[in-house]
């Protein structure tokens, strides 16, 4: 289960990325947050976005909030 | 004082050829007849139409009763693909196409999709290049009537392992259409396929001229209503002007193709190493080295996309983009998609005859700060 969840749905590429990238350095290394997001460039940016900046992309899981990304931080 | 115009898109629409002009104006005058008729008039224009088809086979290197001329690369494209699967629906539905094929054969597909047909999606890897071996498994599934490959990616430029894809399907006994637009004029086009499409605009011939190409032996079959124009492969009445400059101008850029490739190429090199070392996380995607030599792909972090463009235009710099918020659909590129790369802030540079070094030297230069301006404003510096 994720610590934390970022809800950014309604939001357009590229501003769910960028909500992970703000909250991400406040929490614990490990911590694993779960972004809600409809647009569907998050599927692509938010792998994408880990990749970059090395941290850890976990998968995404569809749930009855729609699409969402789970996302551990790893340094 | 408003910056001079740099067009940066040649992969959407080069600018006319001075060939094409020329010959545009001139069969204007000339090619306005119906070639199929049995008077003075048509039999001008049938002349001109017979010229146009036998420059464009010699430059393709294919014969002249192989190549139709089509009303867009599109429609092109929409008869490679539901042709080549009708020609061969008794031995199957199924068509094998990469995941980065132009929208014209993916939206084809869908439509043979919803007629009952089947169809397989082969991946590319993050440079964006054709999984040969997931490729050749597919096309070697019972019941595959054609594969379809586009020669080299529209989005990044990265060329495709055609001679190897066309092996597998060879193998097979599998029809390959290759998807051409980006590649005719610009760089040499593998053999071994079966059908071919391209696009007048995208060499510098005017819009609304297609080519398509059947190689003799090959089973295909009109997607369309009868009418025995063109090898009864495309109907209705042709632009003759256009397609005479188009031909013309195929064989004015293929006579220079190899020069230009050799003064576009480092350009693009050059703006693969400076945009990855002078614009902070950015991310220039497509194969550095296998790629056609006048077109570049990179995405900036956080930053929007439609705004990026906005700003490049303000600038005078037009460009194309595959992110979501600058298409119709809102969806993202399928090819950046496919690769599994940044779609958002994507920004794609394609060169063509007209383009010079101070033009590249000056966007290098502006870049950087209008990136930088966006992110500020955004308020994304230092994530």
């Amino acid at each position: 289960m994720p610590d934390e969840v970022l809800d950014c749905r309604g939001q357009r590429c590229p501003l769910p990325v960028i909500a992970v990238a703000r909250r991400m350095p406040e929490l614990p290394v490990g911590t694993v947050v779960r972004v809600l997001a409809d647009d569907p460039a998050a599927a692509v940016d938010i792998p994408a976005w880990c990749r970059m900046r090395g941290q850890e992309f976990l998968g995404t899981v569809t749930g009855p909030d729609g699409p969402a990304y789970d996302v551990r931080r790893h340094h | 004082m408003s910056a001079s115009p740099v067009y940066l898109d040649a992969a959407t629409a080069a600018p006319l050829h001075p060939v094409a002009r020329q010959a545009l104006l001139a069969a204007l005058d000339d090619g306005w007849a119906d070639p199929g008729k049995l008077y003075t008039q048509a039999r001008r224009a049938r002349q001109l139409l017979d010229a146009a088809r036998a420059a464009a086979a010699e430059t393709l290197g294919v014969r002249p009763d192989e190549l139709s001329f089509t009303p867009s690369g599109t429609a092109a494209a929409h008869a490679a693909v539901l042709g080549g699967l009708a020609g061969r629906r008794r031995v199957g539905r199924r068509l094998v196409h990469s995941a980065i094929e132009h929208s014209a054969v993916l939206h084809a597909a869908e439509r043979h999709v919803a007629d009952g047909g089947e169809a397989t999606s082969v991946p590319v890897d993050r440079l964006g290049g054709l999984d040969v071996d997931v490729w050749a498994a597919a096309v070697r599934a019972p019941g595959v009537a054609l594969a379809a490959l586009i020669a080299a990616s529209h989005e990044v430029g990265t060329l495709q392992p055609v001679s190897e894809a066309a092996a597998a399907c060879a193998d097979a006994g599998v029809p390959l259409y290759v998807d051409a637009a980006q590649a005719v004029g610009r760089v040499p086009v593998p053999g071994g396929w079966s059908v071919l499409s391209a696009s007048a605009h995208k060499w510098g011939g005017p819009a609304g001229v297609g080519l398509l190409v059947v190689r003799k032996g090959t089973r295909w079959e009109s997607p369309y209503p009868a009418d025995e124009r063109e090898s009864g492969r495309t109907p209705g009445a042709l632009n003759l002007p256009a397609v005479v400059a188009a031909a013309a101008s195929l064989r004015a850029v293929a006579a220079d193709a190899a020069a230009e490739a050799a003064r576009l190429s480092p350009l693009v090199d050059l703006i693969r190493s400076r945009v990855a070392a002078e614009v902070p996380d950015v991310e220039v995607v497509g194969d550095p080295e296998r790629r056609l030599p006048h077109l570049v792909t990179f995405s900036c972090l956080y930053v929007d996309g439609e705004a990026l463009l906005h700003a490049l235009d303000r600038r005078g710099f037009a460009v194309s983009s595959g992110s979501s918020c600058t298409s119709s659909t809102l969806r993202p590129s399928h090819v950046l998609e496919a690769m599994g790369v940044l779609s958002h802030g994507n920004v794609r540079i394609s060169l063509h005859r007209e383009t010079s070094a101070a033009d590249v030297e000056r966007f290098l230069a502006e870049l950087p700060g209008i990136v930088a301006a966006l992110r500020a404003e955004a308020g994304v510096v230092g994530l």
